[in-house]
């Protein structure tokens, strides 16, 4: 079985506010910040946590489709602009679609297992909001499979995939308990978002988030299967956080209960290719956190805190059974009973996840990171929930579920 | 029998780069482009005319710009016509192609000659007799003879231009509102011995493009010029007759304010005249009195045109000055004609005007408010059963304006302009955005 070489921590994480619709700060007629902005406002606000930046030895960054929202490229290089210290070190921008900031850690972790590093400052950005969601929908479809898809997707390329899952999801438990389990984890997300001042949804004041999430899906203007409610949100924001061997992180001045070790990994891609084996089931996401559970030496029992990839409300209850929150075809009705709610046995997506924070795809993986690094280490602020065990776990998915990183962290 | 498929395969618009006209382009080029699309067999031409060579290119302009936006509003309907062009492949590539496609078809020009193989032409020109009386004449030599004309105008008889012009039979008044490629109302004029072909392609037109139909009789100002003229008129004098007392500027504030709060409308009287134009008010009403006979003028408007106080809207659609004066859209000051010059509504002089004016009846219900309301019916009945029993100067007014705007659409119907009294309001509710038809009894 795999196992880490030695202990590797997370330390200092930080991210910016989710921009885009539901915050007041957004004007699509304004001028916005770029991608500069939000790589220094989330990179500093992780520096401002250790006494020594020049400890770092090297930076990696993930990021989805700069290169089509921004015209920009060469991202490893743009992120030395958070401390002259990066400056002459190594620095790389990863991409594996909406895992490329779960694939930013991942690559991180490597290098200090590797003994080439000590610290590496591992960052995720995305800025998206450069163009209207009807081209935003041509960049995003990326993650899929260009030659052998996107002819024949949806206008909403993804929201068209997961309205597919969510149909057949429909049809195996019930399409009314379906639906109702998507409004409840619309309402979940929300409520945490409230909680936290930088998510997207935070302002959001609807009275019944539930009976706007029922709202019937819309075939003609949107998905057969998927309403707005249950999409996340276009985004921009940045995200940070640091990977450190012990070693590490003592040079950075910090104390144990400032970190949390990484205790498992599990990173696998599968054929973009190939359609999904089952609708219904996000089968890599679930090989990826048997790995990473498997490598802590942890069951399901013993995590105190979740951070999934709900890019729709129907991913985020697929992955309650992917990650063995609820058997099989029972994810709804964990959802329903409050399994993944903030005071549930898991709590899921405490600062609101993808559809109450928001998702600038290139920045969430490292985002749910420093989540679960916040909740753990007690640093959640308004958002903080009672952890009641010692381990978390996140999981960061690209594409229809084909990269995956899950990580066990344990405080 | 030529049928309106093979009609929209050559279609011309005259007055083209015009308010009225660009948006009926806009309509007829986005139809074009996806009747192209689905019938590769024709080829479809849209001529567009105006003698404005700078307002054609805006034009062109415009709808490259709209026709991008349909694009992306219509994705879904674009995929599915694109299926099979597999160099299409994103929303962005299909995007531009229909951009492409819309563009494709648009001819312009200077000249009348461009419509030489219309078989549909409409017309939107300026509201000026000699000009649509000189356009037709040589459009009637110019196109072809089975050509049909839809004229825009807003007052002059139809039947005195297709006679005059030797096109009878072959007209029809296909009265779009502003903006037409928004404003769901379309008044359709159907003058005397109108080719029943004509009269029902016509209305077959309207369904194609999402238009609520009103029909109108051929009697100069039809439905909606019909009431506006005479309400506008109504209130001009109330205002000299109130002006006298209170002064002019003042007057002009009163009537405004009791037109719009109290009638909850969307805008009062003197804002929605300079919206339209008071040139294009003037030009109106003198068609409609040559044509009535029935005292249709009013020497304030004529003294406003002399003084060059016009209103109407900027090429970007800004509001121009005119009875009243706009920051960013909204009124700031009122012209005084003794003082050629605009005199501010400060906050003093509101307050002194609404005091005069007495309380609103309920001044929590505004055209805004009730507009999303549910309950709107209700609620305005109520309001005006409250209203009637008010002994104030504001309610007094507001009750004879209202009085006025009923009476003008009864007559309407008296006269045949409208078949109706459902179709006036149909044409108010839809065309002038009020909450409720004048034809009600709201007062009783
Ligand atoms: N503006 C409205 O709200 C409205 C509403 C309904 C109907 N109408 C009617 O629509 C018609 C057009 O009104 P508008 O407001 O669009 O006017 P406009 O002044 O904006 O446009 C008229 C256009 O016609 C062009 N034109 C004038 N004479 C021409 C000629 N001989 N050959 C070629 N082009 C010529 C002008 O260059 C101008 O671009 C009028 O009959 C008007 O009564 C207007």
């Amino acid at each position: 079985m795999k196992r880490m070489s030695k202990p590797v921590y997370l330390a200092a994480g930080a991210y910016t506010l989710s921009l885009g619709t539901g915050r007041p700060e957004f004007n699509p007629k304004k001028p916005r910040p770029g991608l500069d902005h939000y790589i220094k406002e989330a990179g500093r606000a992780s520096l401002a946590q250790v006494s020594d930046p020049a400890a770092v030895d090297e930076g990696v960054i993930g990021n989805f489709m700069a290169a089509r929202f921004n015209h920009q490229g060469h991202l490893g290089s743009l992120m030395t602009i958070v401390h002259p210290a990066l400056e002459y070190k190594p620095a790389l921008r990863v991409e594996g679609a909406c895992a490329s900031g779960g694939l930013a850690l991942a690559s991180a972790i490597k290098s200090v297992l590797s003994g080439l590093a000590d610290v590496v400052l591992v960052m995720g950005v995305e800025v998206q909001n450069t163009v209207k969601a009807i081209y935003c929908a041509d960049f995003l479809a990326g993650a899929g499979w260009y030659d052998g898809e996107r002819k024949d997707g949806h206008t909403y390329f993804f929201p068209g995939k997961f309205s597919d899952r969510a149909g057949a999801y429909a049809a195996k438990v019930g399409p009314a308990k379906a639906r109702e389990a998507f409004a409840h984890w619309y309402r979940n997300a929300v409520e945490s978002a409230r909680l936290n001042p930088d998510a997207q949804e935070h302002f959001n004041t609807v009275k019944d988030l539930v009976a706007q999430g029922m709202t019937p899906p819309n075939g003609k203007s949107f998905t057969d299967h998927l309403n707005l409610y249950d999409c996340s949100k276009v985004s921009d924001g940045a995200a940070s956080i640091i990977v450190a061997s012990e070693e590490g992180w003592r040079r950075l001045g910090l104390n144990r209960q400032d970190v949390v070790e990484i205790a498992g990994m599990g990173q696998m891609a599968a054929d973009l290719t190939a359609p999904p084996p089952d609708l219904t089931e996000m089968t890599t996401c679930r090989k990826a956190a048997e790995e990473a559970r498997a490598m802590a030496g942890v069951g399901v029992q013993d995590l105190g805190v979740c951070e999934f990839h709900d890019c729709f409300t129907v991913s985020g209850v697929l992955l309650t059974e992917a990650l063995g929150i609820a058997a099989p075809g029972e994810g709804a009705d964990a959802v329903l009973a409050g399994v993944t709610r903030r005071d549930g046995a898991f709590p899921t997506n405490t600062g609101g996840g993808l559809v109450g924070y928001g998702h600038p795809t290139g920045a969430t993986g490292v985002r749910m990171a420093v989540d679960l690094w916040r909740q753990l280490t007690g640093k959640a602020g308004g958002y903080q929930v009672d952890v009641k065990k010692d381990h978390g776990i996140m999981v960061s998915m690209g594409g229809n579920d084909k990269t995956v990183v899950s990580l066990v962290l344990k405080r | 029998m030529i049928n309106l498929d093979t009609r929209m395969q050559n279609v011309a618009i005259v007055g083209a780069a015009g308010k009225m006209g660009s948006g009926i382009a806009l309509l007829m080029a986005l139809e074009m482009a996806y009747r192209a699309l689905e019938d590769r067999e024709h080829t479809y031409v849209l001529n567009l005319i105006d003698m404005n060579d700078t307002a054609l290119q805006g034009l062109l302009r415009y709808v490259r710009d709209q026709a991008q936006k349909d694009g992306e509003k219509q994705m879904n309907r674009l995929r599915a016509l694109y299926k099979d062009r597999a160099d299409l492949v994103e929303n962005a590539d299909m995007i531009q192609e229909f951009v492409a496609e819309v563009m494709l078809h648009l001819r312009t020009g200077k000249t009348l000659t461009l419509a030489k193989d219309a078989l549909l032409v409409f017309e939107a020109a300026f509201e000026k007799e000699e000009i649509k009386f000189q356009i037709y004449n040589e459009l009637a030599v110019v196109c072809p003879q089975a050509a049909w004309f839809l004229t825009n105008t807003s007052s002059i008889p139809l039947h005195v231009l297709a006679d005059t012009c030797g096109i009878k039979g072959r007209m029809i008044g296909f009265h779009f509102y502003n903006p037409p490629a928004v404003q769901k109302l379309l008044e359709v004029i159907t003058p005397e011995g109108c080719d029943p072909a004509l009269v029902e392609s016509a209305y077959e037109l309207a369904k194609v493009l999402r238009k609520k139909t009103v029909p109108a009789n051929d009697i100069a100002g039809f439905i909606g010029n019909g009431h506006f003229m005479r309400d506008g008129l109504h209130c001009i004098r109330d205002m000299e007759h109130l002006a006298e007392d209170y002064g002019f500027v003042q007057a002009v504030y009163m009537v405004e304010k009791v037109s719009r709060d109290y009638l909850l409308r969307p805008m009062g009287i003197f804002q929605l005249i300079d919206y339209v134009g008071i040139d294009v008010f003037q030009l109106i009403l003198r068609v409609m009195d040559k044509y009535l006979k029935e005292g249709l003028h009013s020497d304030l408007v004529d003294n406003f045109i002399e003084m060059g106080v016009k209103g109407g809207q900027t090429s970007s659609g800004g509001q121009k000055d005119g009875f009243l004066k706009y920051e960013k859209g909204k009124p700031v000051a009122i012209f005084d004609p003794a003082k050629r010059d605009y005199v501010p509504m400060d906050e003093a002089f509101v307050k002194d005007m609404d005091s005069r004016l007495g309380a609103h009846p309920d001044p929590s219900l505004t055209w805004k408010s009730l507009s999303r309301d549910p309950e709107k019916e209700a609620r305005m009945r109520a309001y005006f059963q409250t209203l009637k029993t008010m002994d104030t100067l504001g309610a007094g007014m507001a009750r004879n304006h209202f009085e006025a705007s009923r009476d003008a659409a009864l007559d309407l119907v008296k006269q045949g302009v409208a078949a109706r009294a459902q179709d006036v309001n149909d044409v108010l509710t839809l065309g002038f955005f009020h909450l409720y038809g004048p034809i009600n009894d709201f007062l009783d």
